[in-house]
């Protein structure tokens, strides 16, 4: 079987006016905020009114983008030299805020000053680990509903599982649905939940637990707060549903990143085959940070090469090295390579581009265009690489 | 190359060994290869995961680990390498034995997410259950008085979150001012702020690790937690003499020097191919001076440094053992 897998075209994505949403999910580390940058900065530069949302840029992403720093809401990126035929707009999330904001929305002036109040909001709002990735989705069904942009790309939060993104909604609102805290709080209904008559016996006794444990009052506070969210957004556990719709819905699309590591290729593998059991449109994968052979020389060759100079006792550190340095590059890249065939043939219909690293980090808009053309494929590195 | 001090005798009396960093630097890799190398003339490692990732079982290539210590490795010279995968709501359920008689309600209540719910309600619940887990392996002594485990490795939660995670203090008004939980967790504090534990951070040299590196030092220092190492990841060897560097960075190698020096050694090469060794050699140098850029920056840190080189195999148990034979000769015991 063959392992060249097909290329991913990502101009023919960003060009397409039905993709609305680029969503840019994989394990963290492995460059997925760079690369949302750089795609939303071609997809502009391209015609598209593009915003990017990123989660927990670099402070040189952002003043990259000319932006001292990413707020809440987008702004739009206007540096010297920046001329896109659409235009570009940035922002980053601030998780605490968004989830405010949601609660100031949809609750009345008082209810809202309430719930913010609650300790258990506190708790919830900024240490819960599935709120980041919820407000994430919140933060970009309020982006679509502006109708503002006709491009948005998303970053995903930096969680050691790309997984994470999609289950944390479902985990925010199981713990927010008001069920459970019902049931802790007053356990002589639990039978009303269908509970065999042990178990119910066994929950009384595991809410008295747990009251003992946390106190009183922290489940006070819990319950109070689960009652006024309810009455306030209907119960949390359609909002989710709502929300996670979005991702659903036609024009989006995700792009999985990872690094040519296994850890990193096992979980995007993870990532792909539960996108398509949820059926999610999915356009391929970013195997970023690749290490092309640029020089037509193998490994051995320039191994005895290096060799025979040291030995010869000829005295040309500088070729040794550019030799030794060549080998190192080789046996890289072809780790790499193994590593990305053993993918394809996991998954052989996912296409695949390649992006070569650059030597250091990105700075600045040129930096961005330029990640943005090896994106594209439109680099030297890869027809040169093709010879090795 | 800045000098490097190796392990400290203060590291070598540690008993209780965090190992965090950020994610993608591989932390996993190193807490099992530093076990490993604790473990190496015939002593007895513990190593320990907490976020329920199966990342052991990963780097040794074995099946998932159940909640329950067992053997995944020996170290040389006889030692023992025994992991163990804390399982929250397993270590909650354990609790709520021990005190209450839960029955056999206790998985119905798992399954019905109770025990999540209750570990959501108060995150700092969790924290203060894996670290008295954690206590009880590291202070756990034979009939004899000596201690089960002479080490003990946690696979500690990524930078950005470490320090909540070990600053059981805090977690702790999360909790009822009373009860068994909170009695326990009072030995925990003691246990983490002494002397016994240490937290090892791994990076890589690049700019965003030796960033967080740095800033979870000083996060550490402020909540009164003993940074120990820095354990510097996939450290590739540098081919340019040193003198030569700045000059290749910016893109000045010499190559018709280099085309003489293949010619002496028999490589006659097309001038792409000499154009493309040279470029290859650039971004070599480009990358070799970035990373003695963040090699500066961490010597701020002021910590025992011990550099790991990149397995070019990748990742296997073969390396993991490479990895521990290189921490040995920096002096981890």
């Amino acid at each position: 079987m063959s392992a060249e897998p097909r290329v991913l075209d990502v101009d023919e994505l960003i060009d397409d006016p039905e993709t609305r949403v680029v969503v840019c999910c994989g394990s963290g580390g492995v460059g997925k905020t760079t690369t949302a940058a750089a795609l939303a900065l071609r997809a502009a530069e391209r015609g598209r009114q593009t915003v990017v949302l990123t989660i927990d840029p670099a402070r040189r992403l952002a003043q990259a983008l000319g932006l001292r720093e990413l707020g809440n809401h987008p702004r739009k990126v206007s540096v010297a030299g920046f001329e896109p035929k659409g235009e570009l707009w940035a922002m980053m999330l601030d998780m605490r805020r968004t989830f405010d904001d949601m609660v100031r929305v949809h609750a009345g002036p008082e209810r809202a000053e309430q719930l913010l109040a609650n300790r258990f909001y506190q708790t919830i709002s900024t240490s819960f680990s599935g709120t980041q990735e919820y407000m994430a989705m919140e933060k970009l069904g309020q982006l679509a509903a502006t109708g503002e942009w006709d491009l948005i790309v998303v970053d995903t939060p930096p969680s050691r599982s790309a997984l994470d993104f999609l289950d944390a909604p479902t985990r925010l609102s199981s713990a927010l649905d008001g069920r459970m805290i019902r049931l802790l709080t007053s356990p002589a209904r639990a039978g009303g939940w269908g509970l065999r008559k042990v178990v119910s016996a066994g929950f009384s006794m595991f809410a008295k637990a747990v009251s003992t444990i946390l106190g009183g009052q922290l489940l006070a506070d819990a319950s109070a707060f689960m009652q006024a969210f309810d009455s306030t957004f209907g119960g949390f556990r359609e909002r989710a549903t709502k929300t996670a719709e979005l991702l659903r819905s036609q024009g989006t699309s995700f792009l999985v990143v990872a690094a040519p590591e296994p850890d990193a290729l096992r979980e995007a593998s993870y990532f792909v085959e539960r996108l398509s059991e949820e059926s999610m449109p999915l356009s391929g994968l970013v195997a970023n940070r690749t290490h092309p052979v640029l020089a037509d020389l193998s490994a051995i060759d320039a191994l005895a090469a290096a060799e025979s100079l040291e030995r010869g006792g000829t005295a040309a550190p500088l070729a040794t090295a550019v030799l030794r340095l060549h080998a190192d590059r080789v046996a890289l890249a072809e780790r790499e390579e193994r590593l990305l065939a053993r993918f394809t043939r996991a998954h052989p219909t996912v296409p695949v581009v390649r992006v070569p690293a650059l030597p250091s980090d990105v700075h600045d808009i040129a930096g961005l265009r330029d990640i943005g053309d090896r994106l594209a494929g439109s680099t030297d590195h890869e027809t040169r690489s093709a010879g090795s | 190359m800045t000098t490097l001090a190796g392990w400290t005798d203060e590291l070598a009396r540690t008993r209780l060994h965090f190992v965090t960093g950020k994610g993608g630097t591989g932390k996993t890799t190193l807490a099992a290869s530093l076990g490993l190398a604790l473990a190496s003339g015939g002593r007895r490692v513990l190593l320990i995961e907490v976020e329920g990732r199966q990342g052991f079982a990963q780097v040794f290539d074995t099946e998932p680990l159940p909640y329950a210590e067992q053997r995944i490795a020996a170290a040389p010279g006889g030692g023992e390498v025994r992991a163990l995968h804390i399982d929250v709501e397993a270590a909650l359920l354990e609790y709520f034995e021990m005190f209450y008689n839960l029955g056999f309600a206790g998985r119905t209540l798992r399954r019905m997410g109770a025990i999540e719910f209750a570990t959501t309600l108060a995150p700092g619940l969790r924290d203060v259950l894996l670290t008295g887990k954690i206590k009880e392996c590291v202070g756990r002594t034979e009939s004899g008085g000596r201690h089960v485990y002479d080490a003990v490795v946690v696979d500690a939660p990524p930078t950005g979150r470490v320090v909540k995670f070990l600053d059981v203090t805090r977690a702790l008004t999360d909790l009822a001012k009373t009860g068994p939980i909170r009695g326990q967790a009072e030995g925990v504090v003691r246990l983490l702020h002494s002397g016994e534990t240490a937290i090892h951070l791994v990076t890589l040299l690049e700019e965003m690790p030796v960033r967080e590196t740095l800033e979870a030092v000083a996060e550490l220092d402020g909540a009164d937690l003993r940074p120990g190492a820095v354990l510097v990841n996939r450290v590739r060897p540098p081919r340019l003499p040193a003198r030569s560097v700045t000059a290749a960075a910016d893109g000045r190698v010499d190559a018709s020097r280099v085309r003489a020096g293949l010619a002496a050694a028999g490589l006659q090469l097309p001038e792409t191919t000499l154009d493309a060794l040279v470029e290859e050699t650039v971004e070599h140098a480009i990358r070799v001076a970035a990373e003695q850029r963040s090699r500066d920056q961490l010597a701020e840190a002021d910590l025992p440094t011990l550099e790991l080189p990149e397995s070019t195999g990748g990742v296997d148990v073969a390396a993991l053992y490479e990895l521990a034979e290189s921490l040995v000769e920096q002096g981890v015991r």
